[in-house]
């Protein structure tokens, strides 16, 4: 920080002070601003963390399931319940007392699923509740608006639900972590799968929601289905949100393709996969094969909400309860006690990611964000239910195992809809930080 | 120029003090906090230019909301290319929203009535989806449009301001920082002149012009009257507030996203201007504070939050007003903006400006009533009033 | 040419939805003169409608097997469906067909709502500005979404097609050409006729009865009908109640086509004020027509070859056309003068 910016914002606060005291009476001035050298320092009180997930809207209940699985992640670091993953995480200095020996405490927010509302959500956190860390989303472009507002406002924002390459990639902050993967991950992932189910010599034919998120994941299956042999027959970029699909679905049909990738999230995949199957496309023969689809991208809401077209179909996803390591156990044990039915990925993310952060302020033993940041970096855990996982300084992406996953064919519950067909390892997920471009940006917190 | 009647003159004295000691009062509603001031005054800004088209003309524009966005676009390119000082963004910001609005306002206005509305809301749609997809490389899409160390900013770096030396640029006023409280007092003062401006329409001859197009356009033209300019003029100048909005938005927080296109932010400023009251200078305010606090301040409201508020109540009380509440907050917030849209209109009529008069005003009658049964109005008490 | 006729059933089917969705809000602007934007939120309910039916069928007792546990050490539970222990194959069908089924459930439902709407709260609404008409009934519409979320949750409601009409029919053999070279869903066609059979239904209904006719009388003008002695308040509560069963059964019968949720009837909003614009205010022929003029635009607007002409024009299709037709057309395609002109 160069001397001329703090003498310009002493300067400007003693103006707006003055002036309050012209206009408005003087009590209304928080002393904060002198007391603290960076945002919302908790200082003797306790830390404040904001949870800032879409509460109404089309993504309400995955932002509802997110809630939860912070919920439970206060819980935890507080010493209550049975510690959860608290238990099973390598390295971890949480002691179960809290952070730095003071007890969390949370305020919420809606999003709404709009980058705007979910702004001022942000806002509202650091500037009337004091936040110190912000976290929550369902979709890219409010992770990407959140981040970018933290990193100005030098409070860390560690994201939910955002698979596009850009929160890392293009638009990366210094201030802003993502535990969740992307779709260059899934592209990878699901490669290997693709060519052991359905054979190297395919023909796929795209349809790509018209978007940031779309674009990016379209390219990365494309590359790496490609790299297997397919030949890409046409990629064909539907609106978002349109609902009915069909027009875009009966091309699909004689254009001589065998394989349809379906890049949607969220809604716009729950009305086109089962309108596709409607179509026929499961029965149909094309080339002398058996006609697939492939979702790249699965959520298990997502999967619940297309009903039984899901069954059989090959998507990625980030995590899954039923995992067999000792640390999706753990949660999935806390998680079911908690709230009487197996958690999400959603959840998993949100609780992980509180946890996260945590254990980087514990270890770092200040709240200062740099300090916390520098903890995060390059830092390499295990037993967070996706194997060993390393949170890469140079763009904060978690790299782990990615998982393949099938929509199970004779579910017993709504809860077991997905099944994990394989994973893949970590090193093959591992990716150079530069082919996606973009800046952290530096250290030292802007302004509050 | 700056002529006002004397009442405009008070009303505009009561409306800055209420703006510029938003601190104060907002305090104990929980809502005093830099963020959502400057919200609730550029929305102000957002209402009051509404209000000119559809207050006087009568003209319901549900494509407002492309107006906001093109604002913020061109402030958030303005930081990009130009400068990051608030002036050149906020200049170029109402001129091309003025220039949208007026591409815009010439097809819609050849059509009156629900035929406009939906003349303006397809261009705003039509505006919404291209700037989600195909007009990515100027927007930025989804994510929306960010700035970034790295840009051009050619006339700071013609006068060598170098902004980049800590942290991200951020927007400035000849050099002084916009955040915070700085922040919410340049947009109390911009709202207080966009009140002050639109006082002045509302009692200019032009402001007449447009109301006796509203009440009668037909007996207008057969005066001779070229409607067509006036109603034009109404629509640019609505659209350049929204513009200047826009800008604002984008001066206390660099981002630009599509959504705020979308038909349910045009659908909200309607919502807020027939909440408060059209064609009343403050109405229209009234509501867009009000629905932005409910969308801030209701929605945040969590059962921990309930809990500690009704502490004071008996454990089983405490659970039962916790559990009924708790429907009504948090991811339930809209429940009550729904009903409060419903209680209002059907118990205040005209919004809750004039709904609020009309109720003083039958109290009063009431209350003089029963002071004087006979019914005779004593004439020298009722001046005082 | 496949690909032609293919587009052409896409844009049937969906005008057919767009017409039916339209015809019900049309009914209510023409004859009542209320701004309902309600009415998405009455689509919604519909497609709610066929869900609790669904619901009801498939009630389940819950018998606890304490020799099972779940992997977080609770017993599980063990489902059997109440509908088909009583009825047995029976039982089975009726949840197998729960979605057409549900469409009887449906009409009485909504006409229920629809005139409890109208006599709790619309009917004080004529005499007021549509300012305050729109103001009212968006917020009823946001009260009505968030009952239904505390109900059913916000996530998408997924309703299966009946298992005998769940194929692609292959509607290419019926008119004699090769097979399999055009197919396209059974369902879909299902749906185009049963929106075609309910419009003839209302348009037989306001033709050839005398209801239909004092109420097309109280369209052209509402006062006269009045003086002349009928009690046309009571009819258009009737005309009310009919638009919601018309918007619900559209609803209900769509639901396997696009998982409803509690959002479903404002993504219909806009869509269905825009038909009926386009068809011309006071209309009903004039929203059918628009209906399926735009579906069938959208679908070809959507094809690869138009797109790589221009790029993105399927995004903006709708929007684009309406401002087309209303420019050149005054009052859309068959509006009336004087109706919401001011």
């Amino acid at each position: 920080m160069t001397e001329q910016n703090i003498g310009r914002r002493r300067l400007l606060k003693s103006m707006s002070a003055g002036f309050a005291a012209t206009v408005a009476s003087p009590l209304v001035f928080t002393s904060r601003g002198y007391a603290q050298e960076f945002c919302n320092n908790p200082g003797d009180k306790d830390p404040i963390f904001g949870f800032n997930v879409p509460q109404t809207g089309t993504y309400a209940e995955e932002g509802l399931e997110q809630l939860k699985g912070y919920e439970l992640a206060v819980k935890h670091i507080n010493g209550e319940g049975d510690g959860g993953l608290m238990n099973t995480m390598k390295p971890m200095a949480l002691k179960g007392n809290g952070i730095l020996g003071r007890k969390l405490q949370y305020v919420t927010g809606d999003t709404q699923t709009n980058t705007d509302a979910a702004r001022d959500g942000a806002r509202r956190m650091i500037e009337r509740d004091g936040a110190i860390m912000v976290t929550g989303c369902v979709t890219t472009g409010e992770a990407v608006a959140q981040q970018a507002l933290c990193h100005e406002l030098g409070v860390i924002y560690m994201s939910g639900l955002t698979h596009g390459n850009d929160t890392t990639g293009k638009d990366k902050r210094r201030y802003g972590f993502r535990h969740f993967f992307n779709g260059y991950q899934s592209g990878v992932a699901i490669a290997p799968i693709l060519a052991e189910e359905y054979g190297r010599e395919r023909r796929a034919y795209h349809l790509t929601a018209d978007y940031n998120w779309g674009w990016t994941q379209e390219e990365s299956i494309r590359d790496a289905t490609e790299a297997l042999g397919w030949e890409t027959v046409k990629a064909v970029r539907t609106p978002l949100g349109i609902g009915d699909y069909s027009q875009y679905l009966t091309p699909v049909l004689n254009s001589g393709a065998d394989v349809l990738i379906l890049n949607h999230y969220g809604h716009d995949m729950v009305n086109s996969l089962p309108q596709a199957v409607q179509f026929g496309m499961r029965e149909r023969m094309a080339n002398g094969k058996q006609f697939e689809i492939i979702v790249p991208m699965f959520s298990e809401l997502m999967a619940v909400g297309a009903g039984d077209a899901v069954k059989g179909i090959i998507g990625t996803q980030n995590w899954n309860w039923q995992l067999e390591d000792e640390g999706s156990k753990a949660f999935t044990n806390s998680y079911g006690a908690a709230y009487g039915e197996p958690p999400s990925q959603s959840a998993h993310t949100g609780y992980v990611q509180t946890l996260l952060y945590a254990d980087a302020v514990e270890r770092a033993g200040t709240f200062y964000p740099p300090e916390v940041i520098k903890a995060l970096e390059d830092f390499e855990f295990d037993g967070m239910g996706n194997g060993p996982t390393l949170y890469r300084g140079s763009d904060h992406q978690c790299f782990k195992e990615v998982l393949a996953v099938r929509g199970n064919s004779n579910p017993t519950s709504r809860f077991d809809v997905l099944e994990v067909i394989g994973t893949t390892d970590r090193e093959k997920v591992t990716y150079d930080h530069a082919i996606f471009g973009g800046e952290l940006g530096p250290y030292e917190p802007n302004q509050c | 120029m700056f002529s006002l009647s004397r009442k405009d003159v008070t009303t505009l004295a009561i409306f800055s003090v209420i703006v510029l000691t938003m601190p104060i009062w907002l305090s104990p509603l929980g809502a005093a906090y830099p963020g959502l001031m400057q919200k609730f005054a550029i929305y102000a800004i957002f209402a009051i230019g509404f209000n000119i088209l559809f207050g006087l003309t009568g003209y319901l524009s549900f494509g407002h909301a492309a107006f906001l966005g093109v604002g913020s676009y061109t402030a958030v390119w303005s930081f990009k290319l130009l400068s990051m000082d608030m002036i050149p963004a906020l200049i170029f910001a109402v001129i091309f929203a003025g220039i949208f609005a007026l591409f815009i306002g010439y097809f819609s206005l050849r059509r009156s009535g629900i035929y406009f509305s939906i003349l303006t809301l397809a261009f705003a749609q039509m505006s919404y989806s291209l700037a989600y997809s195909v007009l990515t490389p100027i927007t930025n899409g989804e994510t929306g449009l960010l700035i970034a160390r790295d840009d051009p900013r050619a006339i700071d770096a013609l006068l060598g301001v170098n902004q980049t030396t800590s942290g991200m640029p951020t927007p400035s006023l000849l050099g002084f920082d916009l955040g915070g409280y700085g922040g919410f007092y340049i947009c109390a003062v911009v709202s207080i002149a966009a009140f002050f401006l639109s006082q002045k329409i509302f009692a200019s001859p032009f402001g007449m012009a447009l109301r006796g197009i509203k009440s009668n356009q037909t007996r207008m033209k057969y005066t001779g009257f070229d409607t067509k300019p006036y109603m034009l003029t109404a629509f640019v100048i609505s659209g350049m507030f929204a513009g200047l909005a826009g800008g604002l938005l984008a001066v206390t927080d660099p981002i630009a996203g599509a959504e705020r296109m979308k038909w349910t932010e045009s659908g909200n400023i309607v919502l807020m201007t027939i909440l408060g009251g059209v064609g009343t200078l403050v109405g229209p305010v009234v509501g867009a504070w009000l629905i932005k606090y409910f969308e801030n301040i209701f929605s945040a409201i969590n059962v921990n939050m309930l809990n500690a508020f009704f502490d004071f109540l008996p454990e089983g009380m405490q659970a039962v007003m916790v559990t009924i509440l708790s429907k009504f907050v948090g991811e339930g917030w809209h429940l009550t903006l729904g009903l409060m849209f419903v209680v209002i209109v059907v118990f205040l009529p005209g919004g809750l400006v004039e709904g609020t008069e009309r109720l003083m005003r039958w109290l009063r009658r009431r209350s003089k009533e029963r002071d004087e049964p006979t019914g005779q109005v004593a004439s020298g008490r009722t001046g005082n009033e | 040419m496949n690909a032609f006729l293919a587009q052409l059933l896409n844009g049937l089917d969906k005008g057919g939805a767009y017409a039916l969705i339209a015809l019900g809000l049309t009914l209510v602007f023409g004859t009542l003169g209320v701004v309902n934007f309600a009415h998405g939120a009455l689509f919604m309910l519909g497609c709610f409608c066929a869900v609790t039916f669904r619901y009801f069928l498939t009630i389940e007792t819950v018998t606890i097997d304490p020799t099972k546990l779940s992997p977080w050490g609770a017993p599980v539970e063990v489902r059997t469906p109440l509908v088909q222990s009583w009825l047995g194959d029976w039982g089975a069908i009726l949840v197998d067909y729960s979605v057409p089924i549900s469409v009887l459930f449906t009409v009485p439902v909504m006409l229920v709502i629809g005139i409890a709407m109208e006599r709790g709260l619309i009917k004080h609404f004529y005499k007021r500005s549509h300012a305050e008409q729109i103001l009212v009934t968006f917020g009823l519409a946001i009260v009505l979404q968030e009952i239904v979320k505390s109900f059913f949750g916000a996530n998408p409601k997924p309703q299966p097609i009946p298992a005998d009409l769940r194929m692609a029919a292959d509607v290419g053999a019926w008119f004699g050409m090769e097979a399999q070279k055009l197919t396209y869903p059974l369902w879909r066609l299902i749906y185009l006729l049963f929106s075609l059979g309910v419009i003839g239904a209302v348009f037989a209904f306001m033709r050839y009865t005398t209801f239909g006719m004092v109420v097309r009388a109280g369209m052209a003008d509402r006062e006269t009908v009045g003086l002349l002695g009928i009690d046309i308040d009571k009819r258009f509560t009737i005309v009310f109640g009919m638009a919601a069963v018309v918007a619900g059964v559209a609803g209900a019968m769509y639901t396997p086509l696009l998982p409803p949720n509690y959002h479903i009837g404002m993504d219909f909003l806009v869509l269905s004020f825009v038909v009926v614009v386009v068809g011309g205010m006071g209309s009903l022929p004039g929203a059918v027509v628009a209906g399926f003029l735009l579906g069938v635009l959208q679908s070809f607007a959507s094809m690869n070859e138009v797109k790589s002409i221009i790029p993105g024009i399927d995004q903006i299709i709708i929007y684009l056309v309406a401002i087309v037709i209303l420019l050149v057309r005054p009052r859309g395609l068959m509006g009336r003068s004087g109706v919401m002109e001011s």
